[in-house]
């Protein structure tokens, strides 16, 4: 010891004089020297607070260059300098306070403070206020961004502070609203925090709910006699209610030591075995232990022998359970705030309900419109014409290979889904036409046998779709401007990609109108599936109008291929996935009537949301439970479809 | 059965003929008999597709001569299969928990089996707990009478309700369809009770058979399977032969005729698609413990069209048509996916048949359909010399093809 006592003298001794020519920031530095030395996290608090508080300009700087592993301190004083490389053995110093080079000393004549990253992260946080004054609103921006990752009562202070005097309307907003969660997290008075949470229970942000949790946070617990004043009771639970089963009650007694263990199965079977002494145990043989009865008596044995702790009889748990009062009791002490924190979450969960019913609601469009898109080719080759196409699906199908194609030729992907888009009509029209000309039309009165020539082109084309194209997904890129959503608030949103389906949705069902009532093809068509004999005889051909019709109705799928390709991964299966859903959406609807498959689509849509918000996590059960409702409903109820077409116009 | 079917139907004697006759090769080929000229899974093969050559005669029954195209039936088959399915695997998973078991120094209850055979089977779903729907999983008996009665009950449920709407036609087809869609969606869930889509498995191995080698197992499935085909074929040609055959094939023709003919046409319906269905349910637990798996994806609407399919191209109409085409597609199938079929090179691209055998199928599917109705079995009717009386204007197709007056006369 002795030694080092005029060292330490002397050390004292230089430090005075160089406090007397440094500048203030070293001097804060110098007074906390040895905790920075020492540099642990536990013990560098008041050094970092004392640099952040020192309210001299440098403060920020000095955080920095220490946050980043840029302060250096010289062996020969213990002065700390901000340091700057010069080769791989030599570095400058400079002054905190001046800003002026000390000169350039060798690396071994320095010692570099190298923070750890948890002292790392506590300069962080000291560097916010200084970052929420800052003149840039990135850092602005990244400082709140950093108070929300990790809110601290420390912030509140420097936040408010920074909020006068700032200028960005966006960025006062949001420390507006930050300040108000870190108030109901951490504020000071009862009322403060109070006045927090009621402005706050009209938001329906995530954040508002997790900072309002924590407040309304509650323990059970057991209480021998009376539940002692100065908690806050939630309130009482009685054991064998709702809210407390009695083994529950029971399970929490053994917990904090007021009850012995109860003794089940599993710890009767492991005593025995634990307490077998060749091949018997409490006066029974092993073999004999088989039955639940044979055990508890071997058990009872070992038990009054007080070798193992004896059972709990039901009479001793009620005992237990009566001599205990138990009580919910919330964690946070100040009974005004958790009634006004219950009275927020109860006030933002009604908002936030009504909102995922009209988010829900909007999902459903969504998916009705993608129903209703499979849908419309087949409305008018099964609907109008009565042709059952199974193949229906690998027009959708092809419709979107054909926009996967054009992409792979066209980068621009604005450009190339207009190009696709009528590409797709074309090329499925002729397929369509092609189909219509070699198959169909051979078996216009043999409805069960289009169904299964239809089948059977269907896995053909299927299948060769995956010698071209193989079995992985292909991409169908949409172009930027459908990226994204629609935001309405925390809870509704709605991608730009399903309102595009949406628009499109409505567009077919005018273009299907306009075609079917006010075109040349319409008025044939329509002629024709009424009867077909008259409309020859009126010099319309047709051979001709079927052709164009089923034509018509398969260009429309490969349109819709393009569309459900857009959201969908493309696969040889994509069609196949719809193919079931679609003939259910005409049937359901009414063939023939496309406002039957709007409301078809529409209904099934709905009902296949509204299902799944009983059960989120499960749609296939969602899907199950609509076809089977589906089916009783359009079985028994409505045989020819909501919409049923009346009179001769329904044929037979 | 009575002299009367058999004389009505000289072709059912034929075809027990063949198949005793096939049975026979095949057994004295095998490896149970020694010679071994067909190996073990050959005969599971060829006991499988006999199985199926039962459920497409089943599928006939129903479509070839009552006319309701049922793109249901493969899922009554998968019912049965599973049905039979869970007894095996839970005695079999019994018999290894007993096993490990007694290796504990004491002897474990009741209770404690059972939760030890739930979290065997059902850890894969991330459950241990006995789904009710396994209630009588522990009794062959109880699990063989609900491989008819479960398919059966469906069957009888969904038909009284379809018919009883007079839901006819492409509409009852695309019903059936939603149903097996929907069947196959909720046996996907893992809790469903029958472990998702990983499905059953380890059903080739019988419970307290381990010493049995599988050679002896395949051919008592065979010889199962070929009897349930002969018991199915014989039965199907009673019921349609005869007052009852002649009224569905009535209603095949045109079903407004026999209803106003006094009829009722929805029971004639609704028992043969229950029975139908039934022997589906029969057909599907004799091929699962062949097939040695079972999963949701047996069950898809897909393999009810294939059914149709089969028989389609077997020739529907006529029993034998259908058993011919289920072993000519199934056969030729597991011929040409199986990687046996020699490449066809072209110079420029070489065809694969395990890529190009569906595209075939497919477009063979459609030349059958168009080009040649009655299938396979209409070459019967070229060497019998039974042809189709000639008849102006356009073929009417089966469906419509009832004796025209011109014809009766004759």
């Amino acid at each position: 010891m002795k030694p080092l006592v005029p060292s330490l003298l002397l050390l004292l001794a230089s430090t005075l004089a160089t406090l007397a020519e440094t500048g203030p920031m070293q001097a804060v530095l110098q007074e906390h020297r040895e905790l920075i030395v020492k540099s642990s996290r536990k013990t560098i608090g008041p050094a970092i607070d004392a640099v952040a508080s020192s309210g001299l300009p440098e403060a920020q700087s000095v955080l920095q260059a220490w946050q980043v592993k840029n302060m250096w301190m010289r062996k020969s004083d213990g002065l700390f300098f901000l340091g700057e490389k010069i080769d791989a053995k030599t570095y400058r110093l400079i002054d905190f306070d001046s800003g002026d080079s000390a000169g350039e000393f060798p690396k071994r004549a320095l010692k570099n403070i190298k923070p750890n990253s948890g002292i790392r992260a506590m300069i962080g946080t000291a560097l916010v206020q200084f970052q929420l004054l800052d003149p840039e609103p990135e850092r602005r921006m990244a400082a709140l961004d950093a108070i929300e990752r990790s809110p601290d009562a420390s912030l509140l202070a420097p936040l408010r502070n920074s909020m006068e005097g700032e200028s960005d309307a966006g960025i006062r907003a949001r420390k507006m609203r930050i300040e108000r969660l870190l108030t109901i997290a951490h504020g000071t008075g009862v009322d403060e925090r109070v006045e927090a949470i009621e402005e706050m229970s009209t938001d329906l942000g995530v954040d508002v709910r997790a900072a309002l949790n924590p407040l309304t946070r509650t323990e059970v617990k057991a209480f021998t006699g009376e539940i002692p004043d100065g908690l806050n009771v939630a309130r009482s639970l009685v054991p064998g209610s709702d809210g407390l089963p009695r083994e529950e009650a029971y399970a929490l007694l053994v917990a904090t030591g007021l009850a012995p263990a109860m003794v089940g199965r599993e710890e009767i079977r492991e005593a025995l075995i634990a307490n077998l002494e060749q091949d018997s145990v409490g006066g029974a043989q092993a073999g004999e232990l088989g039955t639940d009865q044979a055990r508890m008596r071997a058990y009872s044995v070992l038990a009054e022998a007080g070798m193992v702790p004896p059972l709990v009889t039901g009479a001793e748990i009620d005992a237990a359970l009566d001599a205990h009062v138990f009580a919910e009791i919330y964690a946070e002490a100040s009974p005004a705030i958790t009634a006004a924190a219950e009275a927020a979450l109860a006030r933002i969960a009604n908002r936030v309900g009504f909102s995922q019913g009209v988010d829900l609601a909007l999902d459903a469009l969504s998916l009705a419109s993608i129903y209703f898109l499979a849908a419309i080719g087949l409305a008018i080759t099964f609907g109008v014409m009565g042709v059952i196409n199974m193949a229906h699906g690998e027009f959708i199908m092809m419709g979107a290979y054909t926009g996967y194609v054009v992409q792979q030729f066209v980068p621009n992907h604005t450009a190339s889904i207009l190009i696709a888009v009528p590409m797709a009509f074309v090329f499925t029209f002729g397929a369509g036409v092609a189909m219509e000309r070699l198959v169909i039309r051979w078996l216009y009165n043999r409805p069960l046998e289009t169904l299964l020539a239809t089948f059977g082109i269907s896995i053909a084309l299927q299948q060769l779709a995956k010698n071209i194209f193989g079995t992985q997904a292909r991409p169908l890129t949409s172009p930027g401007w459908l990226d994204g959503a629609w935001v309405i608030n925390d809870v509704i949103s709605i991608s730009h990609i399903r309102i595009a389906i949406f628009v499109l949705a409505l567009a077919f069902l005018g273009i299907f109108l306009f075609i079917m009532h006010r075109t040349r093809l319409g008025l044939e068509t329509r002629a024709v599936t009424q009867n077909r004999r008259m409309a020859a005889a009126m010099g319309i051909n047709p051979d001709r109008v079927n052709m164009l019709t089923f034509g018509l109705g398969s260009g429309i799928a490969g349109i819709a291929g393009v569309a459900i390709g857009l959201y969908a991964k493309v696969t040889s299966d994509l069609g196949a996935d719809y193919i079931v859903q679609s003939f259910m959406t005409v049937v359901v609807g009414g063939v023939g009537n496309i406002w039957g498959t709007l409301l078809g689509a529409t209904g099934i849509g709905f009902l296949q949301k509204g299902i799944e918000w009983f059960n989120p996590s499960n749609t296939l059960a969602a899907q199950t439970y609509m076809i089977i409702f589906i089916i009783v409903v359009f079985i028994q109820l409505r045989p020819q479809g909501l919409i049923a077409l009346k009179g001769r116009a329904a044929g037979d | 059965m009575s002299q009367g079917v058999l004389a009505k139907n000289p072709s059912v004697l034929t075809f027990l003929a063949v198949l005793g006759l096939f049975t026979l090769g095949v057994t004295l080929m095998s490896e149970w008999a020694g010679t071994e000229i067909v190996s073990t899974s050959l005969v599971k093969t060829l006991g499988k597709t006999l199985c199926l050559a039962l459920v497409a005669v089943a599928m006939d029954l129903v479509w070839g001569y009552t006319g309701i195209l049922s793109l249901g039936h493969f899922a009554f088959f998968g019912l049965g299969g599973y049905m039979i399915g869970m007894w095996l695997m839970y005695e079999r998973t019994h018999g290894i928990v007993v096993s490990s078991l007694a290796e504990a120094p004491i002897p474990p209850t009741e209770a404690e089996v059972v939760a030890a055979i739930g979290n065997q089977i059902f850890g894969v779903v991330g459950s241990s707990e006995f789904p009710p729907i396994w209630a009588f999983a522990d009794s062959l008996a109880l699990q063989l009478v609900l491989v008819v009665l479960v398919p059966g009950i469906l069957a009888f449920v969904f038909g009284w309700l379809a018919f009883r709407s007079r839901v006819t036609g492409v509409y009852l087809s695309i019903l059936t369809q939603a149903m097996t869609l929907a069947l196959a969606l909720y046996l996907f869930q893992n809790d469903s009770g029958l472990r998702g889509n990983n499905g059953l498995s380890g059903l080739q191995n019988l419970p307290g058979l381990d010493h049995v080698p599988q050679s002896s197992i395949s051919i008592w499935f065979f010889w199962a399977s070929a009897g349930a085909l002969a018991l199915g074929y014989v039965l199907s040609a009673w019921i349609v032969s005869g007052k009852f055959g002649s009224v569905i094939r009535g209603i095949r023709d045109n079903e407004a005729r026999v209803r106003f003919l006094g009829y009722p046409v929805e029971t004639y319906k609704l028992f043969v698609f229950t029975v139908t269905a039934m022997v589906a349910g029969i057909a599907g637990a004799l091929y699962y413990p062949q097939a040695g798996i079972i999963n949701p994806a047996e069950i898809a609407p897909i393999a009810s069209i294939y059914l149709a399919v089969w028989v389609a191209i077997g020739g529907r109409g006529r029993l034998y048509g259908a058993v011919i085409g289920a072993f000519f597609v199934s056969l030729v199938s597991s011929w040409f996916t199986g990687g046996q079929a020699p490449d066809v090179n072209l110079g420029l691209y070489t065809i694969k048949w395990v890529d190009w055998w569906l595209v075939l199928l497919g477009l063979s599917f459609v030349a059958v359909t168009l080009l040649a109705p009655k299938g396979i079995g209409g070459l019967v009717d070229l060497w019998t010399g039974r042809l189709a009386p000639d008849r102006h204007g356009a073929d009417l197709g089966p469906d419509a093809g009832s004796l025209r007056e011109a014809e009766a006369e004759q």
